[in-house]
């Protein structure tokens, strides 16, 4: 961009501004498949407008080893777009959301290994997509949450079967959600919260 | 009908350590040296500028002065930009600037000394419990 124009730069609001005790932040990542509402459920929720950050990434970064030392790099944009709740004057929360393909978000440094949890966003007309992105946080330890997001034509599973189905543990709750809605996706966000500290407490016993 | 079926998968181990660049091999002494990799050495150049400070997305960064006359336009954007704290990821949004990109403009200005840096909590193997409570009750007012 051209930094010589300042006076155009846009900034945050005045009633955006963060105060100055805020000290330090937290943030929690929404994933699931394209289309299923992330944007949605952090706008939402968040005090500020969404905003969108993003980063380029390499084929070198990302670590394929078919194509290492081949002639074409591919560069690969991920964007991310993310909402802001002030939690109290010196802790803010973050949420991060992407219409982007997740497989990507996983090389972004520090995204899911700094988050305090996650919760996948599902749409039962493509489970599936969910999938691959379960398995990740799994591989990675990131705790997370499954929010059904209850679209009309959407089928209708019981709990006990979608559990089947994800092949989840019976701790990682499972519920339906609208997160065109702020207090459901505020629910959903209170239950992730409920359910690190219960792992919390659990590994304070252990 | 019933739903498709996924299968659980277990925590890895962390990846070990990248392997370390080896310094090129000398050049046997009859002159018959295979052509060099030039791919292969932009690699290891590339590996050398890795002097930037460790920034999460969500670290909160925040003017010590007002800008400076020395600063470049886009230090003094950035400094106004955070009169009051702002993470990296909206310093990124609002600059339009990749979030790399912003990582060494922020360097430049924490050497600088122009900028303070305020590092977020991150999820541990025992998190901590007051911590969860407070994002919470913060929720809850929501």
């Amino acid at each position: 961009m051209d930094f010589n124009g300042s006076d155009t730069i846009p900034g945050p609001r005045t009633e955006d501004h963060l105060p100055h005790t805020a000290e330090t932040a937290v943030k929690i990542v929404i994933v699931g498949g394209f289309g299923v509402g992330k944007t949605t459920m952090v706008g939402s929720v968040s005090d500020i407008r969404p905003l969108t950050t993003e980063e380029t990434m390499t084929q070198a970064g990302i670590g394929v080893d078919d194509n290492y030392g081949s002639e074409s790099k591919t560069a690969t944009t991920v964007a991310m777009d993310f909402g802001r709740i002030s939690i109290t004057e010196k802790l803010v929360l973050y949420l991060f959301g992407t219409p982007g393909q997740e497989r990507f978000w996983f090389l972004w440094n520090g995204l899911f290994e700094g988050a305090l949890g996650a919760v996948v966003l599902v749409d039962t007309r493509r489970l599936e997509v969910s999938f691959d992105v379960m398995g990740r946080l799994e591989e990675r330890g990131v705790p997370f949450v499954v929010a059904i997001n209850s679209f009309p034509d959407a089928p209708r599973y019981p709990v006990e079967e979608l559990r089947t189905a994800l092949d989840l543990t019976p701790e990682i709750p499972i519920m339906d959600c609208d997160v065109r809605r702020r207090a459901s996706s505020k629910d959903v966000l209170m239950t992730l919260m409920r359910f690190l500290h219960s792992i919390a407490l659990s590994r304070a016993l252990v | 009908m019933t739903p498709p079926r996924r299968k659980r998968r277990e925590p890895k181990p962390p990846p070990p350590p990248q392997p370390q660049p080896q310094p090129p091999a000398p050049e046997p002494a009859d002159g018959e040296a295979e052509p060099k990799n030039p791919e292969r050495l932009y690699t290891v150049a590339g590996s050398e500028d890795g002097a930037r400070a460790e920034l999460d997305l969500v670290t909160l960064i925040v003017a010590r002065d007002a800008p400076q006359m020395a600063a470049s336009p886009e230090q003094a954007a950035v400094l106004r930009l955070c009169a009051n704290p702002l993470s990296v990821a909206e310093l990124s949004a609002y600059l339009n600037l990749p979030f790399s990109a912003m990582t060494v403009l922020i360097t430049e200005l924490i050497t600088a000394e122009l900028v303070q840096v305020r590092a977020p909590i991150v999820r541990r193997a025992l998190p901590d419990r007051s911590l969860l409570e407070a994002v919470m009750h913060g929720l809850q007012r929501l």
